[in-house]
């Protein structure tokens, strides 16, 4: 029990963040406390700025600062290339590949009927619409490769195939430093499926 | 008897939350155990030896060690992943509904061998391609039973008489059929028409080789799918939520 108040404050916020146990919290709470004033300040107001100044791109639905997000402002990037994705975080890695040169559209979630979500909680209508107006050539479906994400998945191919653009997936299989071995055998039969020449 | 500290198990996963950043919670349906929750320690690295082995739809062999709160997953080999069924957004669907329906019905720890066998046979089904619609009435027929909310659809359930050839109702708070002179004293009976009726004491009586060969016209269909999910939301108090999904798609 901590009897000091904002102490006790601050330790129960930090455990509410994903991962941190209540130990954690309090490590971060008392280092917290012995750093000079300026630094928690600075942790401060760079949690205020991430509610203030953030939004969605209104095209995309990235999260950005600026509205179109720098992507979708960005002449340089291929506008006939959809890359589709279930959340904000997901587009960090694929940009680190620096192999896609394409805009992209996050969906916020995935459909999970158990949970109630279907298309209209997430931003597939905004996807079709986009897709209807412009020149896309071809929409990459990159959600993730579990139920939720091929269910997903599998409904935008069903509501993109009548508008006759090209519909790609990203390629599923093994992972790096995986053993054929332990591999179910979804991903074992998608492997050899996706098989390329070597 | 002390409980030994690991053990084996065959498991269909029906549902699985992410715990933290690489584990998950798994809801897993046994023979032995009924419904237990479990923990897939790494599930979500890539290259984990669990990974698609624990997702749901999926019918494996597991090992697990006793936890001191929740039991352990320390191997699973997928017996079979219903891959047909994961290929098709519609069946995918279904098998999501049966999942759920299971999942809402029963608690944990509380043996069900037959309803484990028959979660087993529905998802093999839907795999066949069947007709859905018959797995599904032949699936929740079944289910209803094993849980002892078995409809009563022989005797009017308040004066005992038998049916007439004509329209009878069904009580969801009854649970079975009434004779119209009874069912105006019950509110809210649904009408229930002969065909109705027939269908569904057939498949709640036959086995399914004898269920899957009944010819259902659409109308039909709808009106037994309609009965059908009424009672089963009547029975657990709220809605099932995929059969909304269900519903979305058979619009689109
Ligand atoms: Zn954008
Ligand atoms: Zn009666």
């Amino acid at each position: 029990m901590i009897s000091c108040k904002p102490v006790a404050n601050l330790v129960e916020a930090f455990s509410k963040l994903p991962g941190i146990g209540p130990k954690s919290a309090q490590r971060l709470a008392y280092y917290l406390l012995r750093r000079p004033d300026e630094e928690g300040r600075n942790l401060a107001g760079a949690i205020l700025a991430l509610k203030e100044k953030i939004g969605l791109c209104s095209v995309c639905f990235n999260i950005t600062d600026c509205d179109p997000c720098l992507i979708c402002q960005d002449e340089e990037r291929d506008r006939s290339k959809i890359c589709v994705v279930e959340r904000p975080s997901d587009i960090p890695p694929l940009e680190r590949t620096g192999k896609y040169r394409g805009v992209y559209h996050v969906l916020h979630g995935t459909v999970s009927p158990a949970q109630g979500i279907g298309p209209a909680e997430l931003k597939t209508e905004q996807l079709l619409y986009r897709l209807r107006d412009s020149s896309v050539a071809e929409v990459i479906l990159a959600t993730n490769p579990n139920l939720e994400g091929e269910t997903t998945a599998m409904y935008l191919r069903r509501m993109i195939l009548p508008l006759g653009i090209h519909i790609t997936r990203l390629a599923r299989g093994l992972p790096f430093g995986a053993d054929l071995e332990y591999a179910d055998d979804m991903t074992l039969g998608q492997a050899l499926e996706g098989r390329q020449e070597f | 008897m002390r409980t030994p500290r690991s053990y084996q198990t065959q498991a269909i996963t029906i549902k699985q939350i992410k715990l933290g950043e690489v584990d998950k919670i798994l809801t897993i349906y046994t023979p032995e155990f009924g419904k237990l929750k479990a923990v897939a320690k790494g599930a979500c690295r890539p290259g984990s030896k669990l990974g698609g082995n624990v997702e749901p739809l999926t019918y494996s062999l597991m090992m697990l060690a006793r936890g001191r709160n929740l039991d352990i997953v320390t191997q699973s080999q997928t017996i079979d992943g219903f891959l047909v069924l994961k290929n098709n957004l519609w069946y995918t669907s279904c098998g999501l509904y049966v999942l759920e329906l299971i999942d809402s019905f029963t608690v944990e720890n509380n043996e069900n061998p037959l309803l484990f066998d028959l979660l087993l046979d529905t998802l093999r089904r839907l795999c066949q391609a069947d007709s859905s619609e018959i797995v599904l009435r032949y699936f929740e027929l079944h289910f209803l039973h094993h849980l002892g909310y078995r409809p009563q659809l022989h005797r009017c359930v308040i004066c005992n008489s038998p049916p007439l050839p004509t329209v009878n109702f069904f009580s969801y708070s009854q649970g079975g059929i009434l004779c119209s002179r009874c069912s105006e004293k019950e509110g809210e009976p649904r009408p229930l028409s002969v065909d109705a009726l027939k269908t569904l004491r057939l498949w709640q009586d036959c086995d399914y080789a004898t269920a899957r060969r009944v010819k259902v016209k659409p109308a039909l269909s709808s009106q037994l799918r309609q009965v059908m999910h009424g009672y089963i939301e009547y029975l657990l108090q709220r809605e099932v939520k995929s059969m909304a999904w269900l519903e979305e798609l058979r619009g689109s």
